[in-house]
């Protein structure tokens, strides 16, 4: 009887999530319908973001949806939890509901032609955000739009070149393996770096853009690593894990250690405004509007150029005191 | 037989600790730093409090023959109730009581879907790995919550000489195995494994074990997640304990229980679990350069896991074991 029992409600769950499946793929199926035939002026954007591996990424993901709802754009958004095959699936699906535009920041650089050229032949245009993909074909993309990588390393080897005397022993906490901005900051910082021979990479790993990653990669350096002079994060998140391992070793971060990260988000420049970090390099997460006057443009056929970098600045400790207040993340 | 089965986790163990003391020979040293211990050997306890501790739920849920997916979520989700209950209010103590009667909850809904209605376990508990991470997100709003209470911080940073965190985790240990082993629980948690039916046609009650164990779980997860976010002080909703159930799964298999369920090793765990967070350690100390660190990890799995193959163990052990020459004398 029991068994009876559940095997009906079994069935009655299984017929409602069936529903709810279909209920959801229908309606959205209208939507992308709706937006490709061009019968109406409502655009439909499909935005593959990467996750919301930290703060940047959540501010970057809310300038978008912001930006979208006040251009009247209609956005398509997902998630794709830092994961390759989770975003190709969801472009992927882009391209089947038709819309009007595709724009996405590639996880890591390399393996984008095969799903890039399915949005190709459906005439679908692709903006890249932030990230940058590693590909010969050009013409797979319209544009890209966002920071450079190797600026912003470039930035933070040129402080620690220029603020620093006498040797100088540096640990590198990396970004996600494969990642354009891991694979930029790098090369940036190694380029401006190689001007002083006292400077020296002593250990780089990564911490995959987050908090505890930063933190336990510090603590194994802080064991293996001796005399450690200056952290190099590739992103604030990690510089602020970085942080509670040197405090959690009896080290002053800031003083003992000095640390340079990239980003600028409100909690790294809090750390920076108390001295426990000593130098972030800005990287402006806030690309929505731009994003959607590029969208409109591509869209209605114009020219755009194939390249839009982002404006970013460097901030110190004094500067960071400055800024806070007006902080938007 | 078991003695033999955990030989060579243990060794495995050893040998990754002896390969850390050659390249860094100051990798045993152990110093007292603000009256508590401190060193490497005391980072791998403490990052591997959250998947011990996660482990030792995930023995007795594969024990009954099952598995728990959702322990991942379940931490997240920990964290980010944790976190955003002391944002706003600052009582720490409440928030974490909260966030485990939340974790209970949690568990009641899997063992309910496993015990009573008799979904595959991997399916029933697929449904809050996946949903979990999302209700999480949704409570800290996508961002990453950043909390400063000192109370909160003891529980996955703070230090009793020997790190908080591994001392909650032992001390679970030590209670799972003073209650199943001591008591007939261990026993009748096995009989389930092995056959659930047959095991309730002779008097035990299967379905309240299997609630019990999925409850137990969720709040070794629970816990875990606790700690996961007291560590860095932060509810990361996004990467708290992302992939830990492939940690936990491994350590448990690592630690000889079998995944078909019955008989299981809580020793085996510990030292699994200790196994996994030594393996990552030595990754940064010896400075397996990052593209490889996965083929690394990969290989260092299947050696141990070879060791341990049925066909393969027998050949590497020279002394035969009685129950073979039982076997052997039978035949």
């Amino acid at each position: 009887m029991v068994k009876k029992i559940t095997a009906a409600l079994g069935a009655v769950l299984l017929a409602a999530l069936a529903a709810c499946g279909e209920g959801g793929s229908g309606s959205a199926g209208a939507g992308g319908g709706a937006g490709g035939g061009g019968g109406d002026d409502t655009i439909t954007m499909g935005f593959a973001q990467v996750g919301a591996e930290s703060g940047w990424r959540t501010a970057n993901t809310k300038s978008i949806q912001e930006a979208a709802e006040a251009a009247g754009i209609e956005l398509k958004f997902s998630d794709a939890q830092q994961r390759q095959e989770n975003q190709i699936k969801a472009i992927r699906s882009y391209v089947q509901q038709k819309v009007d535009v595709i724009a996405f920041s590639p996880v890591v650089e390399t393996g984008w032609d095969p799903v890039l050229l399915e949005a190709k032949r459906a005439n679908i245009p692709v903006i890249l955000t932030d990230r940058a993909i590693d590909s010969e074909d050009t013409s797979l993309y319209k544009t890209f739009l966002g920071s450079d990588f190797v600026e912003e390393g470039k930035k933070a080897g040129k402080w620690l070149v220029e603020n620093t005397t006498g040797p100088q022993r540096v640990v590198e906490l990396q970004g996600n393996t494969g990642a354009a901005p891991a694979i930029d900051r790098k090369k940036g910082f190694e380029e401006e770096i190689g001007a002083r021979d006292d400077i020296e990479i002593v250990a780089s790993q990564p911490g995959d853009f987050t908090r505890a990653g930063g933190k336990q990669v510090m603590e194994a350096f802080l064991r293996s690593t001796p005399n450690i002079d200056v952290v190099y994060a590739h992103n604030d998140d990690m510089g602020l894990g970085a942080i509670e391992a040197i405090k959690a070793a009896g080290k002053v971060p800031g003083k003992d250690i000095k640390i340079i990260t990239v980003d600028a988000v409100k909690a790294g420049m809090e750390a920076l405004a108390k001295g426990e970090i000593n130098f972030i390099v800005e990287c402006n997460p806030l690309l929505g509007e731009q994003l959607m006057e590029l969208a409109e443009k591509v869209v209605a056929g114009e020219e755009v150029p194939t390249r839009v970098v982002t404006e970013e600045g460097t901030f110190t400790s004094e500067q960071a005191k400055a800024a806070l207040p007006d902080r938007k993340y | 037989m078991t003695r033999t089965r955990l030989l060579w986790p243990a060794l495995a163990l050893v040998a990754l600790l002896l390969l850390n003391l050659i390249v860094e020979p100051s990798f045993f040293e152990l110093r007292l730093q603000d009256g508590h211990l401190f060193g490497s050997l005391v980072d791998i306890l403490r990052n591997g409090a959250p998947t011990l501790l996660i482990a030792l739920g995930m023995t007795l849920v594969i024990a009954t023959r099952g598995i728990d997916l959702s322990v991942g979520a379940v931490a997240a989700i920990a964290g980010a109730v944790t976190c955003t209950y002391i944002a706003s209010t600052g009582d720490a103590l409440t928030a974490m009581a909260l966030a485990l009667g939340v974790c209970v909850v949690l568990g009641l809904w899997n063992g309910f879907l496993v015990a009573v209605l008799g979904i595959q376990p991997i399916i029933a508990t697929l449904v809050l790995m996946t949903a979990g991470r999302g209700i999480a997100m949704l409570l800290t709003e996508g961002q990453i919550v950043t909390v400063d209470n000192p109370l909160f911080r003891q529980v996955g940073a703070g230090f009793l000489f020997l790190p908080i965190a591994i001392l909650i985790s032992l001390a679970a240990l030590v209670a799972v195995a003073l209650v199943t082993r001591r008591t007939a629980l261990g026993m009748l948690i096995e009989s389930v494994g092995v056959n659930p039916e047959a095991s309730r046609l002779a008097g035990v009650r299967s379905r309240t074990i299997i609630w019990t164990v999925y409850v137990f779980a969720a709040l070794c997860s629970g816990v875990a997640g606790l700690m996961i976010s007291s560590n860095v002080s932060a509810a990361d909703a996004n990467s708290a304990g992302l992939w830990i159930e492939m940690d936990a799964i491994l350590a448990v298999v690592i630690g000889g229980t079998l995944l078909t369920g019955g008989r299981y090793s809580l020793t085996g765990t510990l030292l699994g679990a200790l196994t996994i967070q030594t393996l990552t350690t030595t990754v940064y100390t010896i400075g397996v350069p990052p593209e490889v660190t996965l083929v690394f990890k990969a290989g260092v799995v299947i050696i141990v896991c070879l060791l341990q193959a049925p066909r393969v163990a027998p050949a590497l052990t020279r002394a035969p074991q009685p129950r073979q020459v039982e076997e052997a004398m039978a035949r």
